[in-house]
């Protein structure tokens, strides 16, 4: 089995759409939505839950105001100013790393775990699917990404899947690190923005440091044919071989309200060039 | 006051709002600006700011001294985050794991850990159009983006309107930057996809007690729920900037759109003195 995680950098470039499409392109295959924070992937395919559960992926310490003697040891040793100097403990910030509950000296504090998402696992007219949602409120999105793609290697296995397609989310940091450990190739898609261009260095120095074999795609390729040619260039520069560009088009929002992919849509653009894109993929794994 | 714009969904135009807020805000008073999405800054681009400052933001991390370590598993043992393991006689730290929080140091008993600083990014300052502005940039490879924004809002000047430019989602990041503004302007697009992406940024920010407004961006090229769901929440839709093919190309090229569009202008100052409205 192959796995196939889509990524950005910058947000909002189209790597659910993309994603949708090699969903419906693709056979033999299971999805997983590692945007926790704001996953999307599901509006497209209508998916119904099989199996589903609370993560706690989190730790809070929490005080005993009777027990506190007002010392202020917790306040002196949380790197996270997490400790209020009237020593009360701001859950947004509290790493719930101990370091307050080794010091207090009345053994005042203790670390409970918090509920911090929920995972899922479904049917749907695509395929198998796994994602999550993070609480509102709530922190660790890299481990409950870890905790989606565990769901996803499971529905692999049971599926004898040739393909797990991944969609990821933006940026560079802990849910994006956590999603790109141990898949097979990255596809980066990236739109002519000087935004675009600039996210796209940074999270290709991401992909190298992990040591993922990458493509890239042009999203919205005729917005500024100028950015584009500069993504091309730089492309050809870094090695990234460039799987071709999508032009825009309103079908993709079109297709988006209605649930389904642009490639479903007939006479398409947009939903053409994603064909040609998925094809000249699967040629290169092949 | 602060205000923060964030947004749920990627690429919803939070840079865009941001930077001609501050821009036209900044005709009649001062502001600040700060590019909290550490990850992928962009607002520099529009900006072009001159950097004045640059500092480092660390992490401490254990560093074991065999000489003194006697294996015992102490440090494992109070690790929450699983960045230390004793296997036999061998100390591993997983720097990648690791949080800095100390624990380790302070549990040991042997006094055999010390800890030295990790790069995690930089943060740059400096001032463009007569006001200061700074941004985070995390390390390419690293994991935790809180301790940079953390470490970038100590330039907070409370004499000064703060325009926040928050990172995408609704996680550790997010909650960072939005954490201790007096309203938060939530940018979405009239898509199933900003719909659902705006219904957990909302959650967010009433976790926090931050106030929020809505601005429509690309309005026109989805439907109407998003302008539905507002209504039935009670939350003010306080520009929409309709899908515009000519907005796009400035944007692509790096131009703030009321240096090209100075009809903008009037907008941007009628949404920030809604904030302010919003938080009197």
């Amino acid at each position: 089995m192959k796995s196939i995680l889509f990524l950005s950098g910058k947000g909002g470039t189209g790597k659910t759409s993309l994603a949708g499409a090699f969903a419906v392109l693709a056979d033999d295959k299971v999805l997983a939505d590692c945007d926790v924070d704001a996953a999307n992937l599901h509006l497209l395919l209508a998916p119904r839950v099989v199996d589903e559960g609370v993560y706690q992926g989190a730790n809070l310490a929490v005080k005993d105001d009777e027990a506190c003697t007002g010392c202020g040891r917790c306040y002196e040793v949380c790197r996270f100013h997490a400790v209020s100097s009237s020593y009360e403990i701001d859950s947004y910030l509290c790493e719930g790393c101990g370091a307050c509950v080794t010091a207090c000296p009345v053994g005042a504090i203790e670390l409970v775990i918090q509920d911090t998402g929920r995972w899922f696992t479904a049917e749907s007219r695509l395929g198998p699917l796994a994602s999550a949602e993070l609480l509102p409120g709530e922190e660790t999105s890299g481990k409950l990404v870890a905790q989606v793609k565990q769901k996803a290697a499971e529905l692999s296995e049971v599926a004898n899947a040739e393909r797990l397609l991944i969609d990821g989310a933006p940026g560079i940091g802990c849910p994006v690190i956590a999603s790109a450990s141990g898949v097979d190739i990255v596809v980066l898609v990236t739109e002519p923005t000087l935004s675009g261009l600039h996210d796209l260095r940074r999270i290709v120095g991401v992909v190298r440091h992990f040591q993922i074999p990458a493509y890239l795609v042009i999203n919205k390729e005729d917005l500024n044919p100028s950015v584009a040619k500069e993504i091309g260039a730089y492309a050809k520069e870094e090695d990234l071989p460039l799987l071709g560009g999508v032009p825009y088009d309103p079908k993709v929002t079109e297709a988006m309200v209605a649930g389904r992919s642009v490639v479903e849509e007939d006479g398409s653009p947009a939903g053409a060039a994603m064909r040609s894109i998925f094809a000249r993929l699967m040629e290169r794994i092949a | 006051m602060r205000i923060a714009i964030a947004s749920g969904k990627g690429g919803t135009g939070k840079t865009t709002v941001a930077v001609n807020l501050a821009v036209s805000l900044a005709e009649q008073e001062s502001v600040q600006f700060m590019d909290c999405d550490v990850e992928e800054p962009n607002a520099h681009l529009f900006l072009n700011p001159r950097f004045t400052g640059r500092r480092t933001v660390v992490k401490l991390l254990p560093k074991i001294d065999e000489a003194k370590c006697t294996h015992c598993g102490a440090c494992a043992a109070a690790c929450e985050f699983n960045a230390i393991a004793v296997l036999g006689e061998k100390v591993l730290v997983y720097p990648e794991l690791c949080h800095g929080c100390g624990r380790c140091r302070m549990v040991c008993p042997m006094d055999a850990i010390q800890e030295v600083p990790h790069e995690l990014g930089i943060i740059e300052s400096g001032s463009s159009r007569g006001f200061p502005f700074s941004h985070g940039l995390l390390n390419v490879g690293e994991a935790m983006a809180t301790p940079i924004i953390h470490a970038l809002k100590e330039d907070l000047d409370v004499g000064r309107t703060a325009i926040l430019d928050a990172p995408p989602g609704t996680g550790c990041p997010t909650i960072a930057a939005l954490a201790g503004a007096d309203v938060a302007l939530l940018v979405t697009e009239p898509t199933p996809f900003g719909l659902h992406d705006l219904r957990a940024a909302v959650g967010v920010a009433r976790v926090l007690n931050v106030p929020v407004a809505v601005v429509i961006n690309r309005d026109g090229i989805g439907d109407d729920q998003v302008a539905y769901y507002c209504r039935e929440e009670g939350i003010p839709i306080a520009l929409s900037i309709p899908f515009d093919r000519q907005i796009a190309f400035l944007y692509s090229e790096g131009t703030v759109l009321v240096d090209a569009q100075p009809e903008w202008k009037g907008k941007f100052l009628a949404l920030a003195a809604q904030m302010k409205g919003m938080v009197a």
